[in-house]
């Protein structure tokens, strides 16, 4: 499975983080090996296995309907990048 | 050439729950910004949800109403993207196990019933709210909405004009209002439409490139945005140019859809299975429980009016146009045996009121038992019909009872003869035409005799009477 630089550079937009040029050709590089290592997956017959959807064996975990108290808006804004009065504050998200 | 144009609807229902999706923050509109937000609806490191008991089960009514199939299996995924108001950067959505799919809503037009296909129901979370202050470089972010539970109700493409839609949304809300899940109202945005359009040459059944239009924010909206868009793309088409398959805003203020900005790029959610949550089995009898605990849905509920009252199509599609005045109408049916009277008065004047009021039955001054009270005093012959819708204004404003009213304001029928025969002395001296008219052999000129009685006496004379007593006189 080969990964391009463009591949690279889209999945880091997506995740929003802004690489060098070095960083691009490292990422690609350890992202084939890890590819390459998963594809090994598709050397084995998993047609008499049903996909798994969680790791853990539950089910059915349920809350009750009833309201449990909130944080202090104050305390949570305090850790916000910004804030404006009882708002987070961010860049403007339309022109 | 002649397009056809085809639609679906995407419909999101907030669900009314005490608390949010997957954590016990209360879910309630109109508290002061970010007051209802803990660690799990905002995302922080370590924090775990868990599912709603009751929004599941407010869900799976909705998907049984719309007889939908629940499937025994169900998990939610993560739905990625970066976008301020969704505070963990993935909305909790469900995306390959759906937990109901397949269900159908058939609706009336004048040109018969129409079914539509329902493609699936699924469980969501919602996200925050978003202002935009004219001033300034910077948006607030508001997360009491982030993680209440909403439902989305997709519809396949079965629509072929703006009044199917219309009419879809309507039926589909009237459902859900008798589900009694959601205060469905669209300018608090608790029930919100997004519609796919796209048109294809009429007689041909493939799907054209379709434009998805958002931001209606009502059903007379929708059905614009739609009549507008449809145009659009027509003309496009008849052009010899393609249509672009494009996110459009309905721009109420223009009338128009407009490509929304590119702020939106392609999209790639990334769904995954979201593993802080595990699945949900849902048995047998836990739906047939469900189905049992349905309450009569509109369509049953105006059959059943038309069946054991003999209410035509119309008075039965009005009186259960609302669950609150299904209600009420049933309400008084067990105070008083007379369900046409009732619906009369309910179809009629009370309606009126509603209308001019702007009002449902339960912004009214008004109960089931104090209507009756009115409507006992009409067929007792205490007050005429006149008099009464006097008398049920007068209710609405002071909230006095009827008998009372008619107390006070004198507004008792007069029936007797030597009460009524000054009055029509009076009005056969001020009306010697019609008294002529009717003389000459115009039996209808009587009518407008009594309306005079009726109005010099106020509204108090029996027309009956008044109406026997003029013939009487007149013919002696």
């Amino acid at each position: 499975m080969s990964i391009s630089r463009d591949d690279v550079t889209y999945i880091a937009h997506l995740a929003r983080l802004g690489l060098s040029e070095e960083e691009i050709s490292h990422f690609q590089g350890q992202l084939e090996s890890i590819l390459e290592y998963v594809d090994k997956l598709k050397t084995l017959d998993v047609s008499r296995v049903e996909p798994m959807t969680h790791v853990l064996d539950l089910k059915n975990v349920y809350r009750k309907d009833s309201v449990v108290p909130s944080l202090d808006p104050q305390s949570v804004l305090k850790i916000a990048p910004a804030a404006q009065g009882q708002f987070y504050k961010v860049p403007k998200v339309i022109e | 050439m002649n397009y056809e144009p085809v639609i679906g609807l995407e419909v999101h229902v907030q669900l009314k729950t005490a608390t949010k999706a997957f954590c016990g923050c209360a879910n309630v509109f109109g508290t002061r910004e970010n007051t209802n937000i803990c660690p799990v609806c905002l995302g922080l490191p370590g924090s775990l949800p868990v599912l709603n008991e009751k929004a599941l089960k407010a869900a799976m009514k909705v998907a049984l109403a719309l007889g939908c199939q629940v499937r025994s299996f169900t998990k939610f995924d993560r739905k990625n993207y970066y976008y301020p108001d969704l505070p963990k950067n993935f909305q909790i959505s469900q995306y390959d196990m759906p937990f109901s799919e397949h269900g159908s809503l058939d609706i009336c037009l004048e040109g018969g019933i129409r079914h539509i296909r329902i493609k699936r129901v699924h469980l969501e979370e919602d996200a925050g709210k978003l202002i935009h202050p004219e001033e300034g470089a910077e948006s607030l972010v508001d997360y009491n909405r982030a993680g209440t539970p909403l439902l989305e109700i997709v519809s396949e493409p079965d629509m072929h004009s703006p009044d199917e839609a219309y009419a879809y949304l309507t039926d589909l809300k009237l459902i859900l209002q008798y589900l009694d899940i959601s205060d469905c109202d669209m300018e608090k945005g608790s029930l919100r439409c997004d519609a796919n359009v796209s048109l294809r040459p009429a007689g041909t059944t493939g799907l054209g490139v379709k434009s998805e239009l958002k931001n209606m924010n009502s059903f007379r909206a929708v059905r614009l945005a739609l009549e507008y868009e449809i145009k659009r793309q027509e003309a496009e088409l008849s052009d010899g140019r393609s249509v672009v398959q494009e996110t459009r805003l309905w721009n109420e203020k223009k009338q128009m859809t407009l490509p929304m900005r590119s702020k939106e790029e392609a999209h790639d959610y990334r769904y995954f299975p979201e593993p802080d949550l595990p699945p949900f089995v849902i048995s047998a009898s836990e739906i047939e429980e469900a189905k049992q605990g349905l309450p009569e849905l509109p369509k049953e509920k105006r059959s059943r009016f038309i069946a054991s009252f003999g209410f035509s199509d119309k008075d039965a599609a009005t009186l259960s146009a609302t669950r609150a005045l299904a209600d009420f109408f049933e309400a008084c049916l067990k105070l008083y045996d007379k369900p046409k009277k009732i619906a009369h008065w309910l179809i009629g004047p009370v309606s009126f009121q509603m209308n001019s009021r702007g009002q449902d039955i339960g912004g009214l001054r008004l109960t089931p038992a104090s209507l009756i009270e009115l409507i006992d005093l009409v067929e007792a012959g205490k007050i005429s019909q006149l008099a009464a819708k006097e008398v049920l204004q007068e209710m609405l404003e002071s909230g006095k009872p009827a008998g009372k009213i008619v107390e006070e304001k004198n507004l008792s029928q007069v029936s007797d003869a030597g009460s009524l025969s000054s009055v029509i002395e009076e009005v056969i001296a001020a009306n010697k035409k019609s008294v002529d008219d009717f003389r000459a052999g115009k039996e209808n000129a009587v009518m407008f005799l009594v309306g005079q009685v009726m109005r010099l006496s106020k509204g108090k004379a029996n027309p009956k009477t008044a109406r026997e007593m003029l013939i009487e006189r007149l013919k002696s």
